[in-house]
């Protein structure tokens, strides 16, 4: 386990980043900011003719890191501690659950809370669950 | 000019990822496990990011929704889907399980990739594997009997 330090303002301050992208989204495209949505609609079949605004999107997430090293020299700290086996096993399950409940911790977590969706909210609520008692047992029950 | 302002929309994104601290697996699952308020290794932040995003999009959505369209489509797509069924509980809680397995969801996993670190591009290829399955799934015509929602992905 790596310690990590409580970071309450930058924290805040880049959540409404992630507010004010998604604000943005709304106002140029009409569409909720929801990146497994946006993910699942990177892969066929096409049901509209957005792909090429969703790679954009994408891409814009990618790029962030790469322009922040080119910027300021470095990057924010990233510690990944699962394994290969875990990793696959953890993307398999976020990205089928995330597909299955229409949303993800983006699409149901900030833009439907903030819409005060009631599907959003038991979707949050739930992933939060699911989220606490699985590091509770990977992390207490061994 | 779309393109390129989507582009920015989702550097936005990818920069409050990286500010908030949501781009390391580590500090997520230290948020996530709630048995370190106890031992003092508990990182309250994701709370804060939480509240700092849905406070902007609370304010932000009212505004733009009082526009009649927004500026590059002829429409806004909002979820019209109201009510709870299963699926709006399995999808979830399947979620939370990866998430609090690995620490990454789809935006952070997304980011990582420009980190260029090898576990990103394996759990990427596994959400996009994941995605694929479930998409298949709500396809099937003995499922879509069951919960037959219009756009299987919509929020």
């Amino acid at each position: 386990m790596t310690v990590t330090s409580f970071t309450p303002i930058a924290s805040a301050v880049g959540g409404a980043l992630i507010g004010l992208s998604a604000v943005m989204l709304m106002a140029l495209t009409g569409r909720i900011a929801g990146v497994s949505g946006i993910a699942a609609r990177l892969l066929p079949p096409y049901e509209d003719d957005q792909l090429a605004g969703r790679l954009a999107f994408v891409a814009g997430l990618v790029a962030a890191p790469v322009l922040t090293l080119a910027v300021a020299g470095q990057l924010p700290a990233q510690t990944i501690e699962a394994g290969t086996m875990t990793l696959v096993l953890a993307g398999l399950l976020v990205g089928f659950g995330s597909v299955w409940g229409n949303g993800c911790t983006s699409g149901h977590g900030v833009c439907g809370l903030s819409r005060l969706s009631l599907r959003a909210l038991v979707a949050t609520i739930t992933f939060m669950t699911t989220g606490f008692a699985t590091v509770f047992i990977a992390r207490h029950w061994s | 000019m779309a393109i390129l302002l989507q582009f920015a929309v989702g550097l936005v994104f990818g920069f409050g990822l990286l500010l908030s601290g949501m781009s390391d697996p580590a500090k997520v699952l230290n948020f996530l496990d709630l048995g370190g308020i106890v031992s003092g290794s508990w990182d309250p932040s994701l709370a804060f990011v939480m509240a700092g995003a849905v406070a902007a999009s609370f304010v932000g959505f009212r505004l733009v929704l009082r526009r009649s369209q927004p500026l590059f489509a002829e429409r806004f797509h909002l979820p019209t889907k109201r009510e709870l069924d299963s699926r709006i509980v399995a999808g979830p809680a399947i979620f939370g399980v990866g998430w609090g397995l690995a620490g990454f969801c789809p935006g952070p996993a997304l980011t990582a990739l420009g980190f260029g670190s090898r576990a990103a591009f394996i759990f990427v290829a596994a959400v996009l594997a994941g995605m694929w399955l479930a998409r298949f799934l709500s396809h099937l015509p003995s499922l879509s009997r069951m919960a037959t929602p219009v756009d299987p992905l919509e929020t």
